[in-house]
This record gives C-alpha cells, structure tokens and sequence, in this order.
C-alpha cells in the first residue's frame, strides 16, 4: 500500500519533466501521460500471465472444491455443495473438516513449522553473529552456509535419507560410537522419530537462508551504540538483547514470516523422505494425495482451499503489519 | 574457532557425504566410512549410461532456461513501470505480485491440471515452463523492481528529454545498467525452477518428460531396503554441483538478491 505514496521528490521530476515548462505544475503534461500508458502496456502482460497461472487455477480449485469432479475425467461432474467439506449423513461427519487424517496433517504442519522455524531463527542468529566478526576466512565461510540452500530439496531428502538409514546410516554409527544410543534408531518409519527427521533435513536446508537474512540485518547497525557500550563496560549479552535484538527485529520478523509461509506449505522433504506416511502428513501432501492418488480432485480441492484460506489469512495479516516496513525505505 | 567448526561441518557435512558415498560401490556401501577411501566411478557411469537420466537432465535445463527466459521478458518491462513511474494502483499491482508469490503451490494444482489438459500439454515439459511462471514471475518483478528504483533518474530524464519513448529508455538507459541485477534474479530463478518438484511430478508421466528431482526422487530398488544408494548419490552430486558451483562463484550477487527480495521487500 505504501509503494502508491512515493517520495514526492521523485513525482515531481519524473511529473513535470524538463519539457513541460508550464507554470500548471498539477496538470500532467504529454510526457507524463505517455509514460503513465506505456507503464500499463508494460504491467498487462504480466497481470495476464499470472492471471492465467495463478488467479483463474485458483478460482477452478474452489470452484472443484463443491463438486465431485475426478483426476481422470475432470471435465465431467456434479455440484456437491459443501459435502466435500462437512456434510452430516445417516448419523455420521464427513467431508475434510470431520477427517481425522486431516486435522493430524494440520498438527504436523503447524507443529513443523513453529519447531523448524524456531530452530532455524535461534540458529540462524548464532551463524549470523558468528559470521558478522571480523576474521581471516569469513568469506568462505559465508560461501560454505550458502552450499545447503542451492542443493535442491529433493537432493537434500534424499541424501538425509540415506545419513539416517537405520542399518548403514553415519547418524546412528556416530551415535552409537559417542555411546549416545544403544541401538541404531529408524529415523525415517519410526513413527515417534520421524517428524524430527523431517525437521532436521529442513533446519539444515534452511538456517543458511536465515542467517544470511539476519547478517544483512546485522551489518546495517550503526557502529557508534556499540562502541558506545563498549566504553561504558556493558556485557556483551546485555548489549545483545538490549541494542542489536531489538534493532534486527524488523528485518528478523519478516524472514521469519516469510519462513513460516513457506513452512506451512511444505510438500517435497515430507514426501521424500517418509512418503505418505501419516505421521508427517503436511497439508499440501495430505491434498495432493487426494488430488492424485486418490483422483478425488473435488475432496482434494476442499483441502487445498482450506490451506489457501490459512495462508491467504496469514499472508493479509503479514501484509498489514509488514505495511510500514515494506514501504519505510526511498 | 570451534563455533566456526562446528558451523563449517554443519553446513558442509551432509554434501560432502553423499560425494564420499557416490564413490563407494558393493559392499563399502554398507560400512559406515568418514574419509574418501576409493575413487570407484562405477555410480557415475552407472547413471551416466541410463538415457532417461540424461533425458531429465536436458529436461531440467530447458525447462529452467525456458522459466528464466520468460520471467525476464515479463519481469522486465513490469519491473521498469513499477520501479519508474508513479501511478495510481502501482501499490495494488505490487501487493497482487507479492500475494501470488506466497501462494500455496497446492492451492492451483487441480486448476492448473484443468488449463493443462485444456492446452493439451499433460505430460510435456511445456507445461512445466508454463506453471513454473506462478512462482518465478512474481519474484523476479519484485525484486526488479528493488534493483530498479535504485537507478539514478537524471539517466532516465535525460533520455525523456532527448524524446525517447518509455520502451527505448528501457532497452538503451536501464537494461544496460540492470546486467549485474538480471545476472542475480535470472540466477534465482533458474534455480528455483531447477530445484521444483510437485508441478514436476504432478504434470508429467513418463520418464522421457520428467525433470531431474523427480527423476531422483523416483529411483527406486526391488524395496525400501534395496535403494540404489550408490547410484542415488551419485545422480545427487551430478544434479548439484552445477548449482554449488555457480551459488559459489555469484555468493555476493546472490545474497545481495535474497535481501533485496525479502527484507527490502
């Protein structure tokens, strides 16, 4: 919302450019009204092609979601109302909202995303305050953080995948070997074990994406408080929590919300690394499975809207907030 | 020191696992090994040697390209209205594009596999180029449109008063200045296209069309205990390294282009 109220240094030269010598300064001249033309020719191919990719699949979902339309034949079907969400028949809930199944991929997912976000932030931190001192080598190992978030998603299930396997895995030789455990552990079946699996292949993706975010944070401080606090002898913790914390704040929440979004729409890692087990279910595999393995496309629409609707709620609420942030800079 | 340690294996551990690992074959596969102690290739050209592996690798890289390409030409001329002109919905068009970039890729998948079967491109890697827009699109307009605003504007007011029209200043002023941008969002692009699954594994079928994380994520033994692990790891390390290596030589650019697009928004 922000972005529509401009610096009005900028308005007023682009506005009333050098060509347009007339006193009227609030009369757009030729050249404004040329570039405010050119600038909707420029914007509607792309409004078209998102509209074509994005808004009107998306109205098709909902619309699938109160009908019984199947994977294999999905241009023949009937209205269903709201079946597809809850309907009360013969004594009994059914429909999405009455499906256990579906109220434990929420549990996952949120349970996923607050534990893998969390770690991810407090790590996060400690990297990138580790990596904001000076010394010999920071570079690459600024290089080296970047190395998980480039191997892709599937590449990095697979390869924890293969870390946890419960015969031949290096996780349960080095936990044997540190006498951690007693016997090697099935990581990846193990229905107790298995989400944090899940998060652990998740944190190590992406702590790297939130540590960078945070150092950006970091290296934008102000010098001068900290020498400051250091000339008056305040701890070093102290200085933490009461000067660069609340500082990063802003910057650190909108990495974590933009983390949190991405999280609680989790797909690959899950179903790589435990397929369609139901203990790490997430909601996006939970509606894919209805979607195409079951090819129910009307059940697994109802539970892509209900994600749709999560997220679109959290993104409006995120875009509020965030309102003064996004558009604080120019 | 051991922070940086810790950080370094941390970080570094799980790839340089798999590395070791592709090079094992038989029955070093099955002791567990910390240290390189053969150079067997026998993985590589095991996997080397299956043409539809080679056939999702060139998937891979036309679907990707293809994605970076179009975003690009879209992105651009967007980026340059958004970035440079002042005018009323600039703000709406702005929450749209980020609004679309947050979707849950889910949400449009029974939608999108209707326009698919519609266009009669099920099973083909069009169809991927097509819906990888959903994602690469909106992010490549935003943080365009950052680099964008960034640009001096007596650059672009001398060119208005030499009589150019909006179309030549984008093409002689500012994509001539937006190299080092382009270079870094069509970076980002590429491998977020490179790096996708679900549409990958939702619109295609058969083994000649799939990209290569499905390719990957498909490879299986006779059961879950006789996974190829040797052959799986090293398709990984293949399918990775490109990526590693070109993360490694942008590093800069790269983290200059996440900041933009998130924290600067």
């Amino acid at each position: 919302m922000t972005h529509s109220t401009p610096a009005p240094a900028e308005t007023e030269a682009l506005g009333t450019s050098p060509t347009a010598s007339s006193p009227a300064r609030r009369r757009p001249s030729r050249v404004h009204r040329q570039r405010l033309r050119a600038a909707w020719l420029f914007l509607i191919p792309m409004l078209l092609v998102l509209a074509a990719v994005a808004g009107w699949p998306l109205l098709r979902t909902i619309w699938f979601s109160f009908t019984d339309a199947s994977f294999a034949s999905i241009s023949e079907y009937n209205w269903v109302g709201l079946d597809n969400y809850l309907v009360y028949d013969d004594g009994m809930w059914f429909g999405v909202l009455a499906d256990p199944a579906w109220w434990q991929s929420v549990w996952n997912t949120l349970f996923f995303t607050v534990v893998s976000v969390g770690l991810e932030t407090v790590l996060g931190l400690i990297i990138a305050l580790t990596l904001n001192a000076q010394f010999r080598g920071r570079g690459l190992i600024r290089a080296a953080t970047l190395i998980p978030w480039a191997v892709p998603t599937i590449v990095s299930a697979k390869m924890w995948g293969w870390m946890l396997h419960d015969q031949f895995g290096i996780i349960n030789d080095m936990l044997l070997t540190l006498g951690i455990i007693a016997e090697p552990l099935n990581w990846t079946a193990n229905a107790d074990l298995s989400m944090w699996a899940v998060i652990m292949v998740d944190v190590w993706k992406t702590t790297p994406f939130m540590a960078l975010l945070t150092l950006a944070a970091l290296q934008m401080l102000p010098s001068d408080c900290y020498e400051a606090a250091k000339v008056d002898g305040i701890h070093p913790v102290r200085v933490f929590f009461k000067v660069t914390l609340p500082l990063i704040l802003p910057a650190l929440m909108v990495a974590i919300i933009f983390r949190v979004l991405d999280a609680l729409r989790v797909f690959d890692v899950i179903y790589v690394l435990t397929s369609n087990s139901e203990d790490t279910m997430s909601m996006s595999v939970y509606a894919r499975q209805q979607l195409v393995q079951f090819q129910d496309v009307g059940y697994g629409s109802a539970a892509s809207t209900v994600l749709f609707l999560i997220i679109a709620l959290l993104t409006i609420t995120y875009l509020y907030l965030g309102r003064k942030q996004i558009g604080g800079e120019s | 020191m051991i922070l940086l340690a810790v950080i370094l294996i941390f970080t570094v551990f799980p790839f340089y696992y798999a590395i070791l690992t592709s090079f094992e074959s038989g029955s070093e596969l099955f002791t567990v090994e910390y240290w390189f102690s053969s150079f067997d290739l026998a993985n590589y050209r095991s996997v080397l040697s299956q043409e539809s592996f080679l056939q999702s690798i060139w998937n891979s890289v036309f679907v990707s390209f293809s994605t970076v390409v179009i975003a690009m030409a879209f992105g651009l001329t967007a980026a340059y209205a958004l970035g440079r002109v002042q005018f009323r919905g600039r703000g709406a068009v702005l929450m749209i594009v980020l609004s679309v970039s947050m979707f849950p890729q889910v949400a449009v998948l029974s939608g999108l596999f209707e326009v698919i079967r519609a266009m009669n491109l099920y099973n083909d890697p069009l169809a991927l180029i097509f819906s990888y827009t959903i994602f690469t699109l909106p992010f490549t307009v935003w943080i365009l449109t950052t680099f964008m605003r960034q640009l001096p504007k007596e650059l672009e007011e001398a060119a208005i008063v030499d009589g150019a029209s909006p179309l030549t200043t984008l093409f002689r002023v500012f994509i001539p200045l937006m190299w080092p941008a382009m270079a870094t969002t069509g970076l980002l692009a590429f491998i977020a296209a490179w790096n996708e699954f679900l549409f990958a594994l939702t619109f295609t079928l058969t083994n000649s069309e799939r990209t290569v994380p499905v390719a990957i994520a498909l490879i299986t033994g006779g059961s879950q205990h006789e996974l190829p692990w040797g052959n799986l790891m090293a398709a990984s390390v293949i399918v990775t390294v490109p990526l590693v290596v070109l993360v490694l030589i942008f590093q800069r650019r790269i983290v200059s282009g996440l900041t933009a697009g998130a924290v600067k928004g």
